[in-house]
């Protein structure tokens, strides 16, 4: 699983792309887990590449943004397409995991 | 490897023992190899039974009591993994080809450079390593399938084969479960006054924790739909209970609904899960609209919001999974909700079970050549149009 990466200010921003699900979830997780570094305060993770996420990804969000709250961190999602913005807002993850219609409004966001 | 790598050297000639420490000494001092010593095949056999531990043989051919090539065909009886590399006269093709054939790895010539003896006892461990590694990825992959046929076993085993039927209602379902095992299952209860209790759920893991997690979710849903006459109720409860202890931040959507035949009445909430399509006896068909529910067991105390219907005679609505409407053809194009719709607006539902089937065949039939990367639940409950 490809993930590219950046830092601004603090944040980890990563893209992830194509396909998220049971066969690559935990690649997915590895991934992220490899970019975090200790004192990364965010993670914004940029998903207008992404065009699938299972369940199983949108657990490795989860357990990402858990692992994040141990360092005090933060995560946040932006640039969904419509596809994703749906598998979130049927999940209900729309309502526990903050989402940003942009990286510059995302990372606006998570400064204040 | 860790330990030295044991070799047996197996000659009469006494002369070897001494030479094989002195030219290996610097190997042996590093703690590569260590070396043992027998004199014929009789004494080798035994040292190797003595000695599970021991990784390879080097054996000299023509020898006393029993030769190398009867002692080629011995070893495998005491362990089939050891390798064996023959010492040979050299040009002594016969013997060569016959120790081949006996299953040796390799073979060296006399007089023995010990520095082409010494390459070639590393690329024999070399293999010995990968063997053993091939092996051993071999035990965990049947370990794993075992684990998965229990997993799959479990949630074949949860699912109801039965279905309640009235005169004026009837219910099906199935579950088609993908190689690997998926998470989906359902549900059909009988509740108090003759109300049918209906979930369709899906876990958002794979294996035996997502099957203990599956077993968990049915366990607590039944309870807390046998106490309640509130379906948003029933998934608060249940919420509340799978968050207590779920430190692997595993979810499952649910939707859970309660059915009242007499009135006709479908009253539903909606953890996370897909919109259930409900379909009108013309063929024409909505989806239901959510009840903004978040899936089971990842935030405490949350409510959750409820909606109602009526069904009309000839109604009926179809709970299902994600592996329905997010099978994948191989231009990557989803069976969509679209998929759904198409099969019940060319032919309503004469019965339920038909139904169930025209969805999974539509779905394989979109998939084409696609591999199934997810389990298929259909549950399809429908208000009889007139009392049979």
């Amino acid at each position: 699983m490809e993930l590219e990466t950046r830092r601004e200010e603090g944040t980890l921003i990563a893209k992830a792309e194509s396909r998220v699900d049971g066969a690559n979830a935990r690649e997915f997780q590895d991934a992220l887990e490899a970019a975090i570094d200790a004192d990364d305060r965010a993670l914004l993770l940029d998903l207008e590449e992404l065009s699938y996420i299972s369940s199983a990804g949108l657990r490795v969000i989860l357990l990402t943004a858990k692992t994040l709250g141990k360092q005090d961190a933060k995560l946040a999602v932006c640039s969904l397409s419509d596809p994703i913005r749906e598998i979130f807002e049927v999940s209900g993850f729309d309502k526990i995991i903050p989402i940003h219609p942009s990286q510059a409004e995302a990372l606006a966001a998570l400064k204040g | 490897m860790l330990r030295p790598a044991k070799i047996l050297v197996v000659d009469d000639e006494p002369d070897l023992e001494p030479l094989m420490l002195q030219r290996m000494r610097r190997h042996i001092r590093a703690g590569r190899y260590e070396f043992l010593f027998a004199h014929n095949g009789v004494e080798a056999l035994e040292r190797l039974r003595e000695d599970p531990s021991i990784d390879m043989v080097l054996s000299d051919i023509n020898m006393p009591q029993m030769d190398g090539l009867t002692l080629l065909e011995q070893i495998p009886q005491v362990d089939p993994d050891i390798r064996s590399v023959i010492i040979s006269a050299y040009g002594d093709m016969k013997n060569i080809r016959t120790a081949m054939n006996r299953g040796a790895f390799d073979f060296v010539t006399k007089p023995v450079d010990f520095e082409d003896l010494q390459v070639t006892i590393d690329r024999t461990l070399r293999h010995l390593a990968e063997w053993r590694e091939a092996l051993a990825s071999r035990d965990k992959l049947v370990a794993l399938q075992n684990e998965l046929d229990v997993a799959s076993k479990m949630q074949q085993s949860i699912l109801p084969t039965e279905f309640p039927e009235g005169p004026t209602y009837q219910i099906f379902g199935s579950m088609e479960p993908a190689r690997s095992v998926g998470g989906d299952f359902f549900d059909v209860m009988n509740l108090e006054n003759g109300r049918i209790g209906l979930a369709v759920a899906d876990v958002s893991d794979k294996g035996v924790p997502a099957a203990l997690f599956m077993m968990s979710t049915r366990t607590l849903l039944k309870g807390a739909a046998i106490g309640s006459t509130d379906p948003g109720e029933v998934l608060r409860e249940v919420n509340d209970l799978l968050h207590e202890d779920n430190e692997a931040s595993m979810f499952v959507t649910v939707l859970y609904a309660e059915y009242d035949p007499a009135s006709g009445e479908l009253r539903y909430a909606n953890g996370g899960h897909n919109p259930p399509l409900l379909v009108r006896a013309d063929g024409s068909s909505t989806l239901l609209p959510l009840t903004d529910g978040v899936a089971l067991g990842l935030v405490p105390d949350l409510q959750y919001d409820q909606d109602s219907l009526t069904l009309e005679p000839g109604d009926a609505v179809v709970f299902y999974t994600d592996g329905v409407t997010e099978a994948m053809n191989i231009q990557n194009d989803e069976f969509g909700t679209e998929g759904l719709r198409a099969i019940f607006a060319t032919s309503p539902p004469p019965n339920l079970e038909e139904a169930n089937s025209a969805i999974f065949e539509a779905v394989h039939a979109f998939a084409g050549d696609m591999p199934q990367s997810d389990d298929i639940t259909c549950v399809t409950l429908w208000r009889r149009e007139s009392e049979p």
